[in-house]
């Protein structure tokens, strides 16, 4: 019994030793913030405004699937250090976040704690589900369509609610950060003004996208998403729906079918071929290619893909 | 809320005709991007009052309805399952609907795991058909300190608790503690829950040496640290003292017979990242407790485990690749000696095709009780998946069992959830 009980307690002491002997460096570099983000399109808005005061990344890749992230442990070594996590919200990430929260260790950025920012809060949000749902739908997302960042409305209003986020966290550099803000609103105003003069000869065009992750870039450009490669969101594509897309698309003359980077081109390939449509492979995210490391460059790279595949299919 | 709606559609409206009159009388070029500047800032504003209200909605889960619920609620019928989009934080409600005053309602979820079994196999016979385990799991966060997880597993007749543990996530020296009864961190196998195995079954290591099915679970405390080491390598350290009971019958592994007779787990883990699409995960275990033989009588187990882990990120969802290991060495006092019993599998899933995995397995494994008798098998595994949500599973299972006894077995299963959306195991 006692042999036991000092085993048991060696192994709680050796426990102990370990942790206090490791205590804090992540105290250190208190100066900078550290800020998280579950996506690159936010790193890349939390960089805007949060300038050289912060050190940002992104969790997920531009050229990954965010609902279908994995959950490795080397993110825990980015998590516990966070001053501040910036999730998508809207349950984007809720097959792979909420466990490398619980396990971080760190209490800065528990859900609900001061250094967790639900991003959704600030964005205009569509689709979200009237009446009742199930999931003979899908894999639907009960709280509305979580790919809001692809409306520079929604940049704005994201960046404006980070960069309060971080006056509050650091509020002597309160006024860096809004003034950072206004003179990136300033730009993205600009930008859009010659995003929308690029997509206004196109206004109305009807358009077919592979996952249901453009409702709101439709929304800000004025294109008619029509119809999805996937039958339901999450199911691949059948042979029966695949029919009814091209069916749909030859009656009602829709010739682009944009494409995440993530998905097989293979049935979207073969509806473009009989339907004589094209097929545009947009960025759904920051990074999605190389070149595109900023939330201006996603707009400039997406909007010359479709200028490009509309004025090739009058 | 209604009011606070109206107020928000009175000042934009004022605004815009506030924008309209001054429209007409100036026209200059800057007025009017000041004025649309304006009319996106109020526009700004009632996005960011909206999506207040979400988050209001969300945590005033106790409160009652928003007004414009009940009125449309009067003239539907009783669930007014309208509300499942009300709520637009991260709270999942059940599937059946519910209203903003169930937000604060732990997330449920339920688990069918069903399992046939053909071929004859005298040594552990199983049923032919058999709703296996319904596992009910109950989730939720508890207060700013904690979150709370309780996974129930019915069985055809009886219900055990599998899991329930409170997790303390806020405590200093980014310690991460948990108490209650779960299942311990001995290795992987003995961490996952059935539903999450590549396999129906599971290894004849873990059914030899580590308690089977139900494995190492026990009653105690965890208690887990990530410790900082240099080259983005990450390390964690995990110890676990228990009550010292786990396994029934011939698969009883830990025994305690009076209180002093705890048992305890240690586990360390390490994990790199070779690039972004593969990774290595490297574990070393150690158990100890008393057996069923008397307080004098102690087993103890060394494991050791390697994952390697590949799935490219552009195509994450149709292939991936993980191939796993386990060794597990027991040493037992019992009479007249010492059985040192020592056992393994090695086990690799491919999956080829958004829905398909192929896979196999290799087993292993001594007799805890008299290590000369050692039992050997091997499996070919293919699963379907129809959705996320549910699998079906086919698993052709050779076992040549000590003493010559060799069987064919074929198994099959269907895996179902229903509820919220659980994380995926990693």
């Amino acid at each position: 019994m006692k042999l036991v009980l000092s085993r048991a307690g060696c192994l709680l002491a050796a426990a102990a030793i370990v942790t206090a002997s490791l205590f804090s460096p992540s105290m250190a570099a208190a100066k900078k913030l550290n800020v998280i983000t579950a996506t690159t399109d936010l790193a890349s808005l939390a960089q805007e405004v949060g300038g050289d005061k912060i050190n940002v990344e992104s969790m997920a890749k531009g050229y990954q699937d965010p609902h279908f992230v994995e959950a490795k442990p080397s993110f825990l070594l980015k998590l516990r250090q966070a001053d501040l996590l910036v999730v998508v919200g809207l349950q984007l990430e809720i097959g792979w976040l909420p466990p490398l929260i619980t396990q971080s260790g760190n209490s800065r950025i528990q859900v609900g704690a001061n250094g967790y920012l639900d991003a959704s809060q600030f964005a205009e949000i569509l689709e979200i589900p009237q009446g009742s749902i199930t999931r003979a739908m899908g894999d639907v997302h009960p709280l509305g369509n979580p790919h809001y960042w692809l409306d520079p409305d929604n940049g704005r209003r994201v960046a404006k609610g980070i960069a309060g986020k971080l006056g509050e966290m650091d509020p002597e550099d309160m006024a860096y950060f809004q003034q950072r803000f206004q003179d990136f609103d300033r730009r993205l105003s600009e930008a859009d003004k010659k995003w929308q003069a690029d997509m206004k000869p196109f206004h109305g065009r009807k358009v077919i996208t592979y996952h249901n992750s453009a409702p709101n870039f439709a929304h800000h450009f004025g294109l008619n998403v029509v119809g999805f490669v996937e039958p339901r969101p999450g199911i691949p594509p059948t042979p029966s729906h695949t029919l009814e897309v091209i069916n749909m698309m030859k009656r009602d003359h829709v010739k682009v079918i944009m494409v995440e980077p993530y998905f097989d081109r293979k049935t979207p390939d073969s509806i473009a071929r009989e339907t004589g449509g094209t097929v545009v492979e947009y960025l759904p995210s920051v990074g999605g290619v190389k070149e595109v490391t900023t939330y201006f460059q996603l707009f400039d790279y997406d909007i010359a893909l479709l200028m490009k595949a509309f004025q090739a299919n009058p | 809320m209604k009011l606070f709606t109206s107020v928000c559609v009175v000042t934009l409206f004022t605004a815009g005709l506030a924008c309209a009159q001054q429209g007409t009388t100036v026209s200059s070029g800057q007025d009017t991007a000041a004025l649309e500047q304006k009319v996106r800032d109020l526009e700004d504003r009632l996005v960011a009052l909206e999506g207040q209200m979400r988050v209001l909605k969300a945590q005033a889960g106790q409160m009652p309805a928003p007004i414009a619920t009940l009125t449309e609620a009067a003239s539907e019928a009783p669930a007014p399952a309208e509300s499942v989009a009300a709520a637009s934080a991260p709270v999942i409600l059940g599937g059946a609907g519910g209203s903003a005053a169930k937000a604060l309602n732990p997330d449920i979820s339920m688990i069918g795991d069903f399992v046939a079994f053909a071929g004859g196999n005298s040594i552990r016979p199983s049923p032919s058909l058999e709703m296996h385990e319904s596992e009910l799991g109950v989730q939720a966060i508890i207060d700013p300190y904690a979150r709370g997880d309780f996974f129930l597993t019915f069985g055809e007749t009886g219900v055990a608790v599998e899991e329930g543990y409170i997790t303390f996530t806020a405590l200093p020296g980014s310690l991460v503690a948990r108490v209650g009864k779960m299942r311990s961190a001995f290795g992987k196998v003995n961490t996952m829950h059935n539903h999450v195995l590549p396999w129906v079954d599971r290894p004849l290591v873990s059914q030899n040496l580590a308690g089977g099915e139900d494995g190492i679970d026990d009653a105690g405390v965890s208690v887990e640290r990530i410790i900082p080491f240099p080259k983005s390598i990450f390390l964690s350290a995990t110890g676990q003292l228990f009550r010292g009971d786990s396994g029934t019958g011939d698969q009883l592994v830990f025994q305690s017979h009076r209180r002093g007779d705890v048992s305890t787990v240690a586990h360390l883990r390490g994990y790199r990242d070779l690039n972004e699409s593969t990774n290595i995960d490297l574990g070393f275990s150690y158990a100890r407790g008393h057996n069923e033989l008397g307080t004098n009588f102690i087993t103890s187990l060394y494991g050791v485990d390697a994952t390697v882990r590949w799935k490219p990120l552009r195509r994450a969802i149709y292939h991936s690749f993980v191939g796993r290991s386990e060794f597990i060495w027991s040493q037992r006092q019992q009479a007249p000696f010492e059985q040192r019993a020592f056992g393994m599998y090695a086990s690799g899933e491919y999956q080829f095709h958004r829905r398909w995995f192929v896979g196999g397995r290799y087993d292993w494994s001594d007799r805890p009780r008299d290590a000369n008798l050692t039992d050997k098998g091997g499996s070919a595994i293919l699963t379907y998946w129809p959705s996320e949500f549910s699998q079906i599973r086919g698993q052709y299972r050779f076992t040549d069992y000590a003493g010559d006894h060799k069987t064919n077995e074929l198994l099959m299963q269907v895996l179902f959830s229903l509820g919220a959306h659980g994380a995926h195991p990693f």
